[in-house]
C-alpha cells in the first residue's frame, strides 16, 4: 500500500549487484574452475613444500593468537574495570595500532627491532599481538565491562583470593568473549599477509604469500588457486567450529546496562593498573616512535635527508631505483579518491536498497558483506586471471585498482549506513503518508537525509582502507604505478640505509594519514566498530 | 574469636566515614574534581555475638554501603570495622570471615547449584567428598533437596535466594551480611521466608546485620531494629 515502488528498489540495486557480480563473483568463480583439477590439486596437495607452507601458517596462528590472548587480558580487565587518567588515550591507542595498514606495522617492527630480530618468526608474533591486542580489549571489555562487580565480591566474601577470583570467576565468565577473540585474531594471523612480506624470513610463508608468489613469481596459476581454495576451506571450518563454541558455552548472565568502571583505591590496586597500563602504553606507542625516529637517522647521525630526498629516485647520479616515493603518494591519493567516490555511491545506493526490500534486500546485503569474508589476497588474484584477455583484459586500466579497495571498503561503508537507515522510526514515514506525502516523497523526506552522515564515516572509512590495502594491489598495481604501501614494501626490502630511511618514512605518512582518517571517523560516530584493515 | 572470648561484640562499626567523587557534570565549567558525596558520615552500631539486627532506611540512604565497609568491598575514608575486638578495617575481604547474600544473590552463572554452595568451602580447602557434603545439608536446611544438579539459571526468584542463603551460610562466618534479602518476591513468598530466615538464623547462632526499608520485615526476623538515621553522632 505505501510501500516503494518496485521500479525505484530495482534501480537502486542494480548497481550494486552488477558490480558485484562482474568484479567479485566472477572472478571467485574463474578462480575456482582454475583450482578443480584433479591433476593440479594432487599436484599442490602432494608437494611437501605446500605442508611446510600450511604448517608454518598454522603456528604462527595459534601462537599469535595465544600470545596476544595472553597478553590482552590483563589491560583488557583494567581498562573495562578501572577509570583513570590516561586511559582513554590508551584505548586510543590501541585502535590506533589495529586499524593500522600491515604494511606500516610491518615497517613499525622493523624499525624498533634490533637487525638480529628483523625477518624472523619472532618479529612476525611481535607484530601480530600489537596489531591484534585492541581485539581482545575490546571484546573482552566490553563483557567485562557489563558483568556485575559484585559477582567478584560475592567470592572474595566466601573465601576466595584474587588469584582464586579471577581463575574460578572472572575469567570463566568471559569465556565465550575469549573464544570470540580468539577467532578474530587466528583468523587475522593466519591470512596475515604484508607483515609477513616486511618481516618473514624469505623461506617463511603463510598460504597468503605462497598464493601470491605462485601466482606471481613461479607462473603456477593453478597451483595458487589451489592453495586459495584449502585456505577459504580451513577458514570456514574455524568459523563454524568458533560458531558452535561459543554457543555450547553461552550462559545467560545479568548484564549491567551500563559499566561502572571506578578509581582504584587500595595502594595494591594502584600498582597493579599502573602497571598493566603503562606496559600497554609501552607496547603500543614504542613500534610507531621508533618509525618515526629511523625516518630521521641515518648511519651518520641525525638527518631530515630521508624525508626532504623523498622524491629524489636517483640514489647515486645516474642510478635509479624503479621506485619513486613521492609517485607512490600521488598514486595513492588518486587510487583513494576513486576507491572512496565508487565505494560511496555503490554503498549509498545499496544501502538504500537494502533498507526498502525485504527478503531480496538481505540476500544483496549477505552479497555484498562476502568480500570482507575473502582475502584480500583471493580478491585481487581472482581479479587478475579473470581480467586478462580481450575484451575484459583490463589489466593496464587505471581504475582496476580503484575498483578492487571499492570491493573491499563497500561492505564497511554499507554497515555503517544500514546500521543508521534501520534505526529510523517507520512511523515518520507514516506521519509524512498521512500528511499527503507519495510513498517517494515520503522516503526521500523521512529516510535519505539520515544517509549523509554515515556516508561520511563511510567515504573516510574507505579512504583509509583505500590507502593502506596491500593484499589485492600487490596483484593488480602495475610497475610505474606503485601505491604507498607497495612503495613502502619494496623500499624496505632493499638495503642501503637511505632508501630503508624513505620507506620509514613514507610508512610515518601513511601511518598520520590513516590515524587522522581514523580520528575523523571517530569523531562523526561513536562507538566505532567496524574494522578498516587490509 | 569465638563468642565467649571476652565481653567484645560480635561486630563493632566504630565513626565509619564513606564519600565518593561526585561524576563530572558534563561541559560544566565549574566542576571541582574536590567534589565529595558523603554516603556514610561518622556511623557507629554494634552487633551483640549471636544477635540480629535489622538496619532500616529508606533507599539511597547508604545501608548498602555500609554493609560493603563491613565485607570490606569497600574501604572507608575513617573509621573502623572490628569482629570480636579485632580490628579488620584494612583486612582483605577474603580473609574476613563475613559472608554477604547480595540484593541480587550474585549466583555464578557457571556452576551448578551444588557448586555454588560448595564454593566457601572449597575456598576453605576442604576436601570434595566433604564439602559436597555440607553443600547438600544446608541445601536441606534451606528447603531446596535435591536441587544440587540444577542450573543457577533455571531457578526461581526465592530459590535463587535460598541457594544464596545457603552458599553464605556454608561457609559458616563469624558474621552473617544481608542486603534487602527479601525485596523483590511476591508477598506470599515473602512472609513465609522472613518467618524461614528468622528461624535459620537464629538456628545457626549466627551474629547478623540485616538492611531492609521494611519495618514489618524487620520486626519478624530480628532481634533489634536500628534506624541508619539514629547512627550518627
Amino acid at each position: 500500500m505505501n510501500r516503494l515502488p518496485r521500479r525505484l528498489l530495482i534501480a537502486l540495486a542494480i548497481g550494486p549487484t552488477l558490480g558485484l557480480v562482474v568484479f567479485y563473483a566472477w572472478p571467485f568463480i574463474t578462480l575456482v574452475v582454475e583450482a578443480v583439477d584433479a591433476t593440479v590439486i594432487i599436484d599442490t596437495l602432494g608437494r611437501a613444500s605446500t605442508w611446510e607452507v600450511v604448517w608454518f601458517t598454522a603456528w604462527q596462528a595459534v601462537a599469535s593468537t595465544a600470545v596476544t590472548i595472553a597478553v590482552g587480558l590483563a589491560p583488557a580487565y583494567v581498562l573495562a574495570r578501572y577509570e583513570f587518567r590516561g586511559r582513554t588515550v590508551i584505548v586510543g591507542l590501541l585502535t590506533a595500532m589495529f586499524v593500522l595498514p600491515t604494511v606500516v606495522m610491518g615497517a613499525a617492527f622493523l624499525a624498533m627491532l634490533p637487525d638480529s630480530l628483523d625477518r624472523t618468526v619472532w618479529a612476525v608474533i611481535g607484530a601480530h599481538v600489537v596489531f591484534n591486542l585492541a581485539v581482545v580489549v575490546r571484546v573482552v571489555g566490553s563483557l567485562w565491562e557489563h558483568l556485575p562487580t559484585d559477582m567478584e565480591a560475592a567470592a572474595a566474601t566466601l573465601g576466595a583470593s584474587r588469584w582464586k577470583v579471577a581463575t574460578r570467576i572472572s575469567l570463566p565468565l568471559v569465556r565465550p568473549a575469549v573464544t570470540a577473540a580468539a577467532t578474530i585474531v587466528f583468523l587475522f594471523t593466519f591470512t596475515s599477509y604484508g607483515v609477513i612480506r616486511i618481516l618473514a624470513a624469505p623461506g617463511t610463508r603463510t598460504i597468503e604469500v605462497e598464493v601470491w608468489r605462485r601466482a606471481t613469481q613461479l607462473g603456477d596459476i593453478g597451483g595458487a588457486a589451489a592453495l586459495a581454495l584449502l585456505q577459504l576451506a580451513a577458514l570456514i571450518a574455524i568459523v563454524s567450529w568458533s560458531t558452535i563454541a561459543q554457543r555450547r558455552h553461552a550462559q545467560a548472565i545479568g548484564l549491567l546496562p551500563t559499566s561502572a568502571r571506578r578509581r582504584p583505591r587500595t595502594a595494591g590496586e594502584r600498582r597493579f593498573v599502573t602497571l598493566v597500563a603503562g606496559a600497554a602504553l609501552l607496547v603500543a606507542a614504542a613500534p610507531l616512535v621508533a618509525l618515526v625516529v629511523r625516518s630521521f637517522s641515518t648511519p651518520t647521525g641525525w638527518s631530515t635527508a630521508a624525508w626532504t630526498d623523498l622524491g629524489q629516485t636517483e640514489i647515486r647520479p645516474g642510478i635509479r631505483i624503479g621506485i619513486d616515493p613521492v609517485d607512490a603518494v600521488v598514486n595513492s591519493l588518486i587510487n583513494a579518491a576513486w576507491a572512496t567516490a565508487f565505494a560511496v555511491v555503490i554503498g549509498a545506493l545499496a544501502s538504500l536498497a537494502i533498507v526498502g526490500a525485504g527478503r531480496a534486500g538481505r540476500a544483496l546485503d549477505g552479497g555484498l558483506m562476502l568480500p570482507l569474508a575473502t582475502s584480500a589476497v583471493t580478491i585481487g588474484f581472482g581479479m587478475l586471471i579473470t581480467f586478462d584477455t580481450a575484451p575484459v583484459d583490463w589489466r593496464a586500466r587505471w581504475w582496476l585498482v580503484p575498483v578492487g579497495h571499492a570491493l573491499i571498503a563497500v561492505p564497511f561503508v554499507v554497515r555503517t549506513c544500514v546500521g543508521v537507515l534501520r534505526s529510523v522510526d517507520p512511523a515518520m514515514g507514516d506521519a509524512a503518508a498521512t500528511l499527503g506525502a507519495s510513498p517517494v516523497r515520503s522516503w526521500r523526506a523521512t529516510l535519505v537525509p539520515y544517509l549523509w552522515r554515515p556516508l561520511a564515516v563511510g567515504a573516510a572509512l574507505a579512504a583509509a582502507i583505500s590507502l593502506g590495502e596491500f593484499g589485492a594491489t600487490s596483484f593488480l598495481s602495475r610497475s610505474g604505478s606503485e601505491t604507498m604501501p607497495i612503495a613502502i614494501e619494496q623500499l624496505l626490502g632493499r638495503t642501503g640505509s637511505v632508501l630503508q630511511a624513505q620507506g620509514f618514512a613514507l610508512a610515518t605518512l601513511l601511518a598520520a594519514t590513516t590515524v587522522i582518517l581514523v580520528v575523523i571517523v571517530e569523531r562523526l560516530q561513536s562507538p566505532f566498530t567496524e574494522r578498516p584493515r587490509r | 574469636m569465638n563468642a565467649a572470648a571476652g565481653d567484645h561484640p560480635g561486630l563493632e562499626v566504630r565513626d565509619v566515614t564513606v564519600s565518593f567523587a561526585v561524576p563530572r557534570a558534563q561541559g560544566r565549567a565549574d566542576h571541582d574534581p574536590s567534589d565529595r558525596h558523603l554516603v556514610l558520615d561518622q556511623v557507629s552500631l554494634s552487633v551483640r555475638s549471636g544477635e540480629i539486627v535489622a538496619l532500616l532506611g529508606p533507599s539511597g540512604s547508604g545501608k548498602s554501603t555500609l554493609l560493603r565497609v563491613i565485607a570490606g568491598i569497600i574501604v572507608p575514608d575513617s573509621g573502623l570495622v572490628l569482629l570480636h575486638g579485632v580490628d579488620v578495617t584494612e583486612r582483605p575481604t577474603h580473609l574476613r570471615g563475613v559472608g554477604m547474600v547480595f540484593q541480587d544473590n550474585q549466583l555464578f552463572p557457571h556452576m551448578s547449584v551444588l557448586d555454588n554452595v560448595a564454593f566457601g568451602p572449597k575456598m576453605a580447602g576442604i576436601a570434595r567428598a566433604e564439602r559436597a557434603e555440607r553443600a547438600v545439608s544446608w541445601l536441606r536446611r534451606v528447603g531446596l533437596a535435591g536441587f544440587e544438579d540444577r542450573r543457577v539459571t533455571e531457578l526461581s526468584g526465592g530459590e535463587a535466594k535460598r541457594v544464596a542463603l545457603a552458599r553464605t551460610l556454608a561457609r559458616e562466618p563469624a558474621v552473617v551480611l544481608l542486603d534487602e534479602p527479601l525485596t523483590g518476591l511476591d508477598r506470599e513468598l515473602h512472609d513465609r521466608l522472613a518467618i524461614e530466615l528468622g528461624a535459620l538464623l537464629r538456628d545457626a547462632n549466627v551474629t547478623t546485620l540485616l538492611v531492609t526499608h521494611d519495618h514489618d520485615e524487620a520486626a519478624t526476623i530480628a532481634d533489634r531494629t536500628e534506624q541508619l538515621a539514629g547512627l550518627r553522632p
